[in-house]
């Protein structure tokens, strides 16, 4: 099968102001995405991982532009290979696009509107896209709430009646009720039980097939992700650092970074357990990040070189597969 | 097979919750904690009671709060003057629910429209961010710092002495408050996951922030209505009794109480100024107590 992108993003970067003093001054920036270039193909699954405030979700709001990327293109690639870019777009030509691009939240407690059931805060979205009649609507909602093994009367309820896992599902009928093709699905079941974050993977997974879905999946938590995507990114203050199929994430593993965040993940299977990473430190400040490559203050295998020149997305081959890490260390052929 | 005592008191307390479920509607629970709140309950059937004396007057009082009768002039209470006649010979308790009427809707119209202009702007602006807010709230900090009495007292000498004047005032000094609480709600409603969701539809900022927004920031709202209404009618019986809120001849609870300038009236004629004094009191602490009960019982982190 051909891979055809849905998605494009280059050099693309978020910078949110600092302002301090008395007279509001923009003092600095938080880079919180600082030059992403990413291809999301249609059909995968793409995992999105890293630790917390790494800009993971900043990225995802980037991409529906809840917040305006700073710099950068976003092109959006339709079924019949029509591209638009989506941040030079006019507010209202957004349109089309935010039916094809939804999002689905991390917390399930804020995700919905308490003063409005169900049905009152999911029908304005689909009056805006022209399902001018009630029935209609309530139609819609109820299949998908059935979609989602929920039943449909409960469209009529306030959302404090439902469990956490329920609202997630609803949020996952709202991300679904204009029938898109990509959903950002940001930390979608990191709030949850551990029982009920397998109900809603499996949930998520069949619908994706059922709808043709493409995922973005955002995660901290690299365990889940083996199981779940088709390709890897890893991200370290802003940046991809690593971004590989999925399986060779795990067996070849070039970065630094990842390598430490695998060693992280708790292994049932005692004769895999290999040594575990600590990472010293914190996360550098995404204000100031430090110069060379921005992980050099933690990774254990820093040289000099690190110290000053910053290392650059480079593809490599593992596996005969396509792999792209940024580090100055590896020692395997590049491809251009 | 019979049935055993145990049996039978379990099917009562069966039918006793199911008829329970049945007939009576639950009732929410902001207004349970409400109900449960005692002086705010009395503060409510009091209130109640007041401006539903002030609107039935004319049924109430057979006189004209207007009506100057020379012969029944500076009379103590009696059976046929429950509160007395002023210098003119009028039904002072006629004009205190005369009084009542405009002085209420004095404070509570003030306090409501200042709301209204208060929501509006906020709303928006804190929804928005930007340069609207820097200039709204620049402007509403004008407003609030400077004094208000004084404010007041320059408005009426350039407006003139009028009903409408002095509500004008009242929200022009009064919309600030309700700006900055509704803006503050809206700073920290935006980042919500539902508000994002909203965006992500494209759906226009009128809808998000007036439809979806708003009814999730009215709670402190309510409130602070409750107590500007008190602090308007307080107000303006503090003007009205200077003699520089609304027009002597229109009968308001500060105009009836202006009479007490008169040293020789303060001394010898009690009914006067006594129980309108009394009635302002009484109305403005039941006005607070409501809104210290819907305060208590909208404030989520005070569960029980
Ligand atoms: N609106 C904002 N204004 C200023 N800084 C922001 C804003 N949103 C995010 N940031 C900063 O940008 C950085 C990235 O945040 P982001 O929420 O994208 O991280 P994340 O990877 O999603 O983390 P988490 O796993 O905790 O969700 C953080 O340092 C955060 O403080
Ligand atoms: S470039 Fe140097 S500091 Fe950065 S990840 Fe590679 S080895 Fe570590
Ligand atoms: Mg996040």
């Amino acid at each position: 099968m051909m891979k055809k992108e849905i998605l494009k993003l280059r050099d693309v970067k978020v910078y949110f102001p600092v302002k301090a003093g008395v007279f509001n001054r923009t003092v600095g920036h938080v880079m919180a995405v600082d030059g992403v270039d990413l291809d999301i193909y249609r059909g995968e699954v793409l995992g999105l991982a890293g630790e917390s405030g790494c800009g993971k979700t900043t990225l995802g709001k980037a991409i529906l532009r809840l917040v305006e990327p700073t710099n950068g293109e976003v092109t959006y690639v339709s079924k019949e290979d029509d591209e638009t870019e989506l941040t030079s777009l006019e507010k209202k030509d957004m349109d089309p696009f935010r039916k094809k691009l939804q999002i689905v939240f991390q917390d399930p407690h804020s995700s919905l509107n308490p003063s409005f059931t169900i049905f009152g805060s999911l029908q304005d979205p689909l009056k805006k896209f022209g399902v001018n009649s009630k029935e209609e609507r309530r139609k819609i909602i109820g299949d998908l709430l059935e979609a989602v093994n929920m039943r449909r009367e409960y469209m009529d309820r306030y959302p404090h009646e439902f469990s956490g896992g329920q609202r997630q599902r609803i949020g996952i009928v709202r991300a679904l009720c204009l029938d898109p093709e990509l959903i950002v699905c940001d930390e979608a079941v990191s709030a949850l039980d551990v029982s009920i974050q397998a109900q809603v993977l499996q949930l998520l997974m069949q619908l994706k097939k059922d709808n043709n879905l493409t995922y973005l999946f955002i995660t901290h938590d690299l365990s889940v992700t083996e199981y779940l995507c088709d390709r890897i990114a890893v991200m370290y203050l802003g940046r991809i650092v690593e971004l590989c199929d999925s399986e060779d994430l795990y067996k070849n593993t070039l970065h630094p970074y990842s390598e430490a965040l695998i060693s992280a993940i708790p292994v049932a299977d005692l004769d895999k357990k290999t040594k575990r990473i600590v990472l010293e430190g914190d996360v550098p400040s995404p204000v100031n990040p430090p110069k060379g490559c921005p992980f050099h203050p933690r990774c254990p295998k820093a040289k000099d070189i690190c110290k000053t020149e910053v290392p650059t997305l480079k593809k490599y081959s593992t596996n005969g597969n396509e792999h792209y890490a940024s580090c100055h260390l590896i020692d395997l052929p590049e491809i251009s | 097979m019979a049935k055993t005592s145990l049996d039978r008191k379990f099917d009562q307390i069966k039918k006793r919750e199911e008829e329970k479920s049945f007939s009576i509607k639950k009732r929410s629970r902001i207004v349970s904690k409400f109900l449960n709140n005692r002086l705010a309950v009395v503060g409510l059937i009091i209130f109640t009671i007041i401006i539903l004396a002030s609107l039935f007057a004319p049924l109430l009082s057979p006189y004209d709060p207007m009506r100057v009768d020379l012969r029944s002039m500076r009379q103590a209470p009696s059976f046929d003057h429950w509160f007395g006649t002023d210098s003119t010979g009028r039904d002072v308790f006629t004009r205190v629910l005369f009084g009542g009427r405009v002085s209420i809707f004095i404070g509570l119209g003030s306090a409501i429209l200042s709301a209204v202009v208060g929501i509006a702007v906020g709303c928006y602006a804190g929804y928005k961010g930007g340069w609207i807010d820097v200039i709204a709230l620049r402007v509403s900090e004008i407003f609030m710092s400077f004094p208000q009495i004084i404010l007041v007292l320059l408005l009426v000498s350039i407006t003139g002495q009028s009903l409408f004047n002095l509500m004008a005032i009242f929200i022009l000094t009064g919309w600030g408050g309700m700006y900055r609480l509704a803006r503050a709600r809206m700073l920290s409603l935006r980042e919500e996951e539902y508000v994002q969701a909203l965006r992500s539809f494209g759906l226009s900022t009128f809808t998000i922030c007036y439809k979806h927004m708003l009814p999730n920031a009215l709670s402190p709202i309510m409130v602070n209505i409750t107590l500007s209404t008190a602090m308007f009618i307080l107000t303006e019986a503090g003007l009205s009794f200077l003699g520089l809120g609304v027009p002597l001849n229109i009968p308001t609870w500060g105009n009836i109480l202006n009479v007490a300038q008169d040293i020789l009236i303060l001394q010898n004629y009690w009914w006067m100024w006594g129980p309108v004094g009394i009635v302002i009191s009484v109305f403005v602490l039941c006005v607070n107590f409501i809104g210290d009960g819907l305060r208590d019982s909208t404030d989520p982190s005070q569960q029980g």
